[in-house]
């Protein structure tokens, strides 16, 4: 059969069971969008490049499918990098399908025209530019095992114009032939053996679990080997809802504005068993004084992540629901010879005291301004079952503080490159996917006007979702890192409470515009977003600009020094941890 | 920081070059010498990568050079357990009297004459750098016009090709990681 660059495209795409691309026309794509109209395939037509992208992520992170998005050649893909290298950092498998100016005048500064093969390499899995129409069915095949496989991340197809047009023969390929990529997913079974002696001989130990956990659907897996096991559980700001916030075992976030008692649990532990995590700066703090007392088991697909920041004992390569499961049959294997599960009692109470005296804490006086982290608790306990998406700063702090997650894939935020901008898109994209469940993005006033404009795409796409900004009117984490460590010298972060009018602005994109500005009134405005279900509803929290997100360790600085509020509190002295080494 | 030799087996296809090179571009890493040519499989190329680094930022790179789609193998050489060579073709001025020293030199370097003018000879050697080195320095003296160097090329000493052996690095140094296959991820 003949078809056309262009109609191989989407049969490629419907043969990998896409349901839904998020995309906008140009030039260079035009020939892709003519078979789209006959497609099985949704199109959702976003209002910039980097939404589009960001998009995809949000229906990756929500679904755990590959996320699709297409932009035209130069300006259109260049838009792209910045989710695309959102999606290297947080290991979202996506695929972007960009088009390219006809291959006689690559190379040659055509309209339009920029390398983009050349500018994504860095931030792609992977990527190709495709040269014949015959290779489009193998490039989109390829793309999605690059994508979905191994280590999940952005692969990046870029296809030029009159590979468009052009006809060829349709083949769908049997499958994908990568000599030089073979992930290795199952578990070494000597190296579990040997993990599960280290937890059988540990006496605080504390699984460290990361979003590769959450990747893996191995959430049901880890819940039995941390019950099974007794072993108390962090949830990186990557892999919350991985295990429910709401369990005894479950000791919350760790790092620079985690819980005090993830924090030093970790710290004092000795044995950290690392799932799907990579020892990141933002958990570690100063690396040289990171959980001094702990042997690590660190198991993780990406062999590049063992041993790049902290050396592991014994380090595992595998898929984390391979390895989790393993690791489950050998524990019940050695509790049942050990007679039982060891006794760490002291160590859970250890945990259980500190989480009594160091909650996350902030004081909402009835008269006074509206504290960010009320107007947030107030959410939670008003929308528990929604999907919460975060863009990047203090309100993404907050919200992974105050909400309680209880099931993978209900929170979605940038957490790698930190992109701000990224919840209205992701959000949308979340919807899309999961149109049964209610998506709320919290966002921060500044995040939400890079990429407001894909509330547009919401109502004429009638994708709704509600938007709760968290509006201080500053760029509030640089504000906080000012006023912490530049001498309150401020410098260019005030955005303003008023500028732009957020009620209006939800209006001009047909969206409903609600404020709450005292927290009387957060209850109130709170139940009439949740009663609008047919629009996307924009809500503004005017905020205390002058709240601060604690705890917090410092940039470089020890987790011992966490600092857990306004006044530099330390719990140094606290003689709760004279006992432990 | 010393200098490692790695052979690199990648497919021949668009941009690899680029994507190798990058991976040590974006850690600042400066590439001392890199050579690259087909291989005895069709559609398989080698290179072969001399850095300046510290041990533990190489392993780093080694891993993600792994990671590469289109790459197959990557071996770190050994110091001693691999032959390696490099070809140099140099010009010089050899006018009067200095020629005939020239050639004496040649002579005990065992190198040929490819090319001769009236003021210049070009002349062709292989060997370990270190003699090429050697080699530079004695016509430097009579005046180089120009160089130019292969960079090195390495196969390990023994047997098996570059497919059955495993590098010390990702097999049982510091990135000791059992049951991991080589393959990328």
């Amino acid at each position: 059969m003949k078809v056309s660059g262009a109609q191989a495209l989407f049969k490629a795409l419907e043969g990998e069971e896409v349901d839904v691309i998020f995309g906008i026309p140009g030039g260079a794509i035009l020939p892709a969008y003519d078979p789209l109209i006959d497609s099985s395939i949704r199109h959702v037509l976003c209002r910039h490049e980097q939404g589009a992208g960001h998009a995809a992520e949000g229906y990756a992170w929500a679904t755990g499918k590959v996320g699709v998005c297409m932009a035209t050649s130069g300006p259109g893909g260049c838009n792209l990098v910045t989710a695309l290298a959102d999606a290297k950092m947080d290991s979202v498998p996506l695929v972007a399908i960009t088009g390219q100016v006809p291959t006689p005048v690559v190379g040659n500064d055509a309209f339009q025209e920029a390398d983009i093969t050349g500018i994504t390499l860095p931030v792609t899995k992977h990527n190709r530019l495709v040269k014949h129409p015959g290779e489009v069915a193998e490039a989109i095949r390829e793309a999605f095992h690059i994508a979905r496989t191994g280590r999940p991340g952005p692969v990046l197809v870029d296809i030029p114009k009159d590979v468009l047009i052009n006809e060829t023969t349709w083949k769908w390929p049997d499958g994908v032939e990568l000599p030089g990529y073979k992930p290795t997913t199952k578990g070494n079974l000597r190296q579990i053996r040997e993990a599960v002696k280290l937890i059988m001989d540990a006496k605080r130990p504390v699984l460290y679990v990361g979003g590769g956990v959450i990747k893996a659907e191995a959430t049901k897996e880890l819940h039995e080997l941390a019950t099974e096991g007794n072993l108390p559980v962090v949830t990186t700001l990557m892999a919350r809802g991985a295990f429910p916030d709401t369990h005894e075992l479950g000791l919350g976030m760790p790092g620079m504005h985690g819980g005090y008692t993830a924090v030093t649990a970790m710290q004092k532990s000795d044995l950290l068993v690392a799932l799907g995590a990579r020892f990141d700066d933002r958990v570690t703090g100063q690396l040289a004084t990171f959980a001094p007392h702990a042997r690590v088991v660190h198991v993780d697909i990406d062999p590049a992540e063992i041993g790049k920041n902290r050396a592991a004992d014994v380090p595992i390569v595998g898929d984390c629901r391979d390895v989790i499961a393993k690791m489950l049959s050998e524990l019940r294997r050695q509790q049942e010879e050990a007679g039982g599960v060891p006794d760490r009692s002291k160590w859970l109470s250890q945990l259980s005291t500190w989480r009594e005296k160091y909650p996350y804490a902030y004081e909402q006086a009835a008269d006074g301004p509206l504290k960010p982290q009320f107007a947030i608790e107030r959410l939670y306990e008003r929308a528990k079952d929604s999907i919460v998406v975060a863009g990047v700063g203090q309100h993404q702090m907050w919200a992974s503080q105050f909400w309680k997650f209880t099931e993978p894939r209900t929170w979605i935020n940038s957490g790698g490159l930190g992109t701000m901008g990224f919840a209205v898109p992701a959000a949308l994209g979340a919807k899309t996917g999961r149109p049964d469940r209610r998506v709320v993005a919290i966002d921060g006033d500044g995040c939400f006007q890079m990429t407001a404009q894909e509330l547009a795409t919401s109502t004429t796409e009638k994708i709704p979702f509600i938007t709760a900004i968290i509006n201080n009117g500053y760029l509030g984490m640089v504000r906080q890192w000012q006023e912490l460590f530049y001498k309150e010298r401020y410098s260019e972060v005030y955005l303003s409470y008023e500028v732009p009018d957020y009620v209006k602005l939800a209006e001009a994109y047909g969206a409903v515009g609600l404020r709450a500005e005292h927290p009387e009134e957060v209850d109130a405005v709170i139940d009439k977003a949740l009663s609008i279900e047919d629009r996307s509803v924009v809500v503004d929290f005017r905020v205390d600009s002058k709240e601060m997100c604690f705890p917090m360790v410092p940039a470089g600085a020890s987790n011992d020094d966490i600092i857990i509020g306004p006044g530099g509190l330390r719990p140094v002295a606290d003689p709760a941890e004279a006992p432990i080494a | 920081m010393t200098l490692h030799t790695l052979s690199v087996l990648v497919e021949d296809k668009p941009g690899v070059l680029t994507r190798v090179a990058g991976l040590f571009a974006a850690r600042g890493f400066n590439i001392d010498s890199l050579a690259v040519g087909p291989t005895e499989e069709r559609g398989l190329s080698r290179m072969t990568v001399v850095v300046n680094v510290e041990s533990k930022p190489l392993e780093q790179v080694t891993k993600q050079l792994n990671k590469l789609i289109h790459v197959i193998k990557v071996l770190e050489h050994e110091p001693g357990e691999a032959v390696e060579r490099e070809l140099l073709l140099v010009k010089v001025r050899a006018e009067g009297e200095a020629r005939a020293r020239i050639m004496e030199i040649c002579d005990v370097f065992r190198v040929r004459v490819l090319d001769v003018t009236h003021q210049t000879l070009t002349i062709e050697a292989t060997g370990v750098p270190d003699k090429l080195e050697a080699l530079i320095e004695l016509l430097g003296d009579y005046g180089i016009v120009e160089l130019s160097r292969t960079g090195r090329i390495a196969l390990a000493r023994g047997d098996r090709g570059i497919r059955e052996r495993v590098s010390k690095r990702t097999a049982a140094g510091a990135g000791d990681v059992p049951g991991w296959t080589g393959g990328g991820v």
